[in-house]
């Protein structure tokens, strides 16, 4: 490997990233999934970075998950964005920020759309307007969360309580980094690094110590793939991809896997129990899993919160191994006891 | 006839027309970009289709500039352009200002610079190489790995930079496919253990014996041609290549591990053309080479009456056809002097 | 390996990809060695457009003669019985490709596994 060569690659695929005042959309299944990746990313981005970032309850879902399953038309999700649109206008922001990476595939396609059809984004405009009496500008900047943090990845650095650097050994950890598919495959100028060897969360790994794997199958999705999963006969598919994966990555001995959607870490994580249960397989290191982190959650790590306010105990694959390795504290017995959670666990119910 | 025609471009087609003008008694003035003349043909080992050496036509080409009524200016480029009354005022980046009855414009081709193709990881991957490459490597006599071992298998990835949309290519530049014949032909040469595979799209086996040159890879030099667009190359932990193709013809994805991989680069028009273009007003087509101003009966001539061009500036072609092409162009400049303009 | 259906409601899925380097094309390297024509076959379906069988079973010489090449061979042998020999694959074959004997030599080398086993 050329590392020079990737680089030339990144310097290609730069974009610009707002300074501050966000408007945050979230995810509609990471608060289930991975619940407090939100939490701590608006904890990081408001209290370690001092950015000011809005949220506005009435914000939905951009339906992008029922555009993607085949049940929710296009034009009904242009006006369900458009609306989005509508209430960070209303609120006086212009940078949009969403949490989700369909979401933000969602809304580059969108605006593209609009871009090369204006009569599509009339007649969406009208629609909104009629069914809610709303009017919008569009984003003036559009990055997703995970830009966002890769562009305050030195400053996250530099506050860092860890590193992501096993505590025996002396050596880095070694990352697989997982882009969620709708990140650049789509529109590869719009993704930090670009769709072949993206750079987004490569960036934050190395500029916190870790060190990224390249192996066979990075490109490969996860699998997710909205109706693959959804209908259960469908999931043997869904399930392959993560294998394919997980086969590809093992001999590099990866210590963990960091992603930036929503799908990816959930699948990455679940599939790996249910490839040991049907299989007796296990892809990490002593006979373990390799745990799976949202970007936020080693963000949260490296800056010293405690696991278990990041909501670490929800995922299937346990990530001690990772926590031990990189030598955190915490507190084994806490795990899943209610009784100790603090503030900012609460914040989160 | 007392006349001075300026050429542009010193390869195969530039000294072609230079030679055959100076014959003529016309005086020439070549001016090339290189501190020497011969353009891609000096870096290629052997040519296809009968694989002779390349250096047989480099030697045919280096008597023509050793012609002394050529006025040969290396390390020369073109500046400033001014046509006035049938005389053409050329200004080098020396600062000497040529002053010509006609100009022939014989830029060539720019290989596709590969590593555009992102996926097939040019300049990434140690082991990914493109056909110039392996062409310098059969004239050091030393096919090896970057690692120093010497590849058993070996893939080769045509039509890298041509008929692709994704970067602006819709042509065929039509040399690609022939050229990857004859390199696997010269890889087993070269290796008589290896193994190697042409991932193509189509075989466009066009020219005088290429297709017999086809059978043969086949036939005697067991070359496997496997019909499928390759579209990802990674590295493995063994620092070996894995890709991922669709064979076509078997209607199933395939996936398999190779040493090496050589990219079939392109053609495209020249930087320089696309200068020389530009500074002279000349007009260019939707694939960027120069636009004749009739492809049938006047390849040759520009948009400019007095400029004319030759060999790769106005679509990809061999040597056969360059010469060919050169050999046109210096009838079509004859022809434009003679008339007195 | 049981079924997870039970369990899961569902199984992985299996690769559909040639493995390419997983497979065995010793069947390949005996037609290429006792029938060299074989080499200069350029898949362009001359024999299974003509082909008796073809036109009336999913018989297709072409993709058989692939399939061997590719060491994907599982179903190859069973398909090999339908062609009725009646030679026209070869009358119409542009490359000269002796693809009656392919057949012959095929079944043969499927049928033996001392030499080259399958």
């Amino acid at each position: 490997m050329i590392i020079d060569g990737k680089k030339a690659v990144w310097k290609d695929y730069q974009k610009e990233i707002a300074d501050d005042r966000y408007y945050y959309v979230r995810s509609c299944v990471r608060q289930n999934f991975f619940p407090g990746s939100e939490t701590a990313f608006l904890k990081i981005m408001r209290e370690e970075l001092n950015k000011d970032v809005y949220e506005h309850p009435c914000h939905t879902s951009c339906s992008g998950i029922g555009y993607h399953s085949d049940i929710v038309p296009v034009e009904t999700t242009m006006t369900v964005v458009a609306r989005q649109f509508a209430i960070m206008t209303e609120a006086g922001y212009e940078n949009l920020m969403p949490s989700c990476i369909t979401s933000f595939g969602l809304y580059t396609e969108i605006l593209d759309t609009w871009h090369h059809f204006p009569e599509v984004e009339e007649k969406i405009r009208k629609q909104l307007k009629k069914a809610t009496g709303r009017e919008f500008d569009k984003p003036k900047n559009l990055a997703h969360a995970s830009d966002v943090i890769f562009k305050f990845r030195k400053e996250i650095g530099a506050k860092a309580k860890y590193k992501l650097i096993n505590k025996n050994t002396g050596e880095p950890l070694k990352v697989v980094d997982h882009i969620g598919c709708h990140y650049a495959k789509m529109f590869p100028s719009k993704g930090i690094g670009g769709a072949e060897y993206p750079y987004v969360l490569s960036g934050m790994i190395e500029e916190w110590g870790g060190q990224v794997i390249d192996y066979p199958e990075r490109r490969h999705c996860c699998g997710f793939g909205f109706r693959q999963y959804l209908v259960q006969a469908n999931r043997g598919f869904s399930i392959a991809c993560s294998k394919e994966k997980f086969e590809s990555m093992k001999p590099f001995k990866p210590d963990m896997i960091i992603t930036n959607c929503p799908g990816c870490p959930m699948f990455l994580d679940r599939w790996q129990y249910v490839i040991n249960e049907m299989e007796g397989k296990r892809y990490g290191q002593n006979g373990e899993g390799i745990p799976v982190f949202t970007y936020e959650e080693v963000a949260g790590l490296v800056l010293g919160y405690d696991p278990w306010d990041l909501g670490l105990q929800m995922h299937q694959t346990d990530c001690e191994p990772v926590l031990d390795k990189i030598g955190i504290d915490y507190s084994p017995e806490d795990k899943y006891n209610l009784e100790t959670v603090s503030a900012f666990s609460k914040s989160l119910v | 006839m007392n006349k001075h025609v300026i050429v542009i471009g010193g390869g195969v087609a530039g000294l072609e027309v230079a030679g055959q003008l100076s014959n003529m008694g016309i005086e020439v003035s070549l001016i090339e970009k290189e501190p020497k003349t011969g353009g891609h043909l000096n870096k290629w080992y052997k040519l296809f289709p009968d694989r002779r050496n390349s250096s047989e036509v480099q030697s045919y080409l280096a008597r023509i500039v050793h012609n002394n009524r050529i006025k040969l200016l290396t390390n020369t480029t073109i500046e400033k352009f001014k046509k006035g009354r049938g005389h053409f005022y050329v200004t080098t980046n020396n600062g000497e200002v040529l002053n010509a009855d006609a100009v022939i414009v014989a830029t060539g081709f720019d290989l596709f610079k590969s590593a555009r193709k992102e996926e097939y990881g040019y300049g990434i991957y140690d082991n990914v190489i493109t056909s110039a490459d392996l062409e310098e490597k059969f004239q050091k006599g030393d096919i090896i790995l970057k690692n120093g071992a010497v590849p058993e298998t070996i893939g080769i990835i045509h039509c890298v930079g041509s008929r692709d949309e994704k970067v602006g290519n819709f042509y065929c530049s039509k040399l690609c496919c022939v050229t990857a014949v004859k390199q696997a032909i010269e890889i087993r040469e070269f290796l008589p253990d290896s193994k190697v595979f042409c991932f193509y799209m189509d075989m466009r086996m066009g020219g005088a014996f290429y297709e017999e040159l086809y059978r043969e890879a086949q036939e005697k030099w067991g070359v496997s041609f496997i019909r499928g667009k390759v579209s990802e190359a990674s590295e493995t932990i063994d620092n070996k290549l894995t890709i991922k193709v669709e064979d076509t013809l078997a209607g199933r994805p395939l996936k398999m591990k190779l040493d090496m991989l050589v990219l079939m680069a392109g053609m495209e028009m020249s930087e320089g053309g696309v200068r020389v273009a530009g500074i002279g007003g000349l007009k260019t087509g939707e694939n960027r080479f120069f636009a004749a101003v009739d492809n049938h009966t006047g390849s040759n001539r520009s948009n400019i009456e007095g400029i004319f061009y030759a060999g790769t500036c106005t679509a990809p072609m061999n040597i056969t056809e360059t010469i060919s092409h050169a050999r046109a162009a210096v009838v079509e400049v004859i022809d434009y002097l003679k008339d007195g303009k | 390996m049981a079924s997870n259906k039970n369990k899961f409601g569902f199984d992985i899925s299996l690769g559909r990809q040639i493995n390419y380097d997983a497979n065995n094309r010793n069947i390949a390297e005996y037609l290429f060695d006792k029938e060299p024509s074989m080499r200069r076959c350029i898949e362009c379906g001359g024999c299974s457009a003509t082909c008796t069988t073809a036109g009336f079973t999913t018989f297709s010489l072409r993709e058989l003669m692939i399939l061997i090449k590719r060491g994907e061979t599982d179903e190859v042998y069973m398909n090999l019985k339908k062609c009725m020999l009646c030679g026209k694959c070869t009358l119409v074959c542009p490359r000269g490709v002796n693809t009656r004997n392919i057949i012959v030599l095929a079944k043969k080398a499927f049928q033996k596994s001392d030499e080259y086993a399958i």
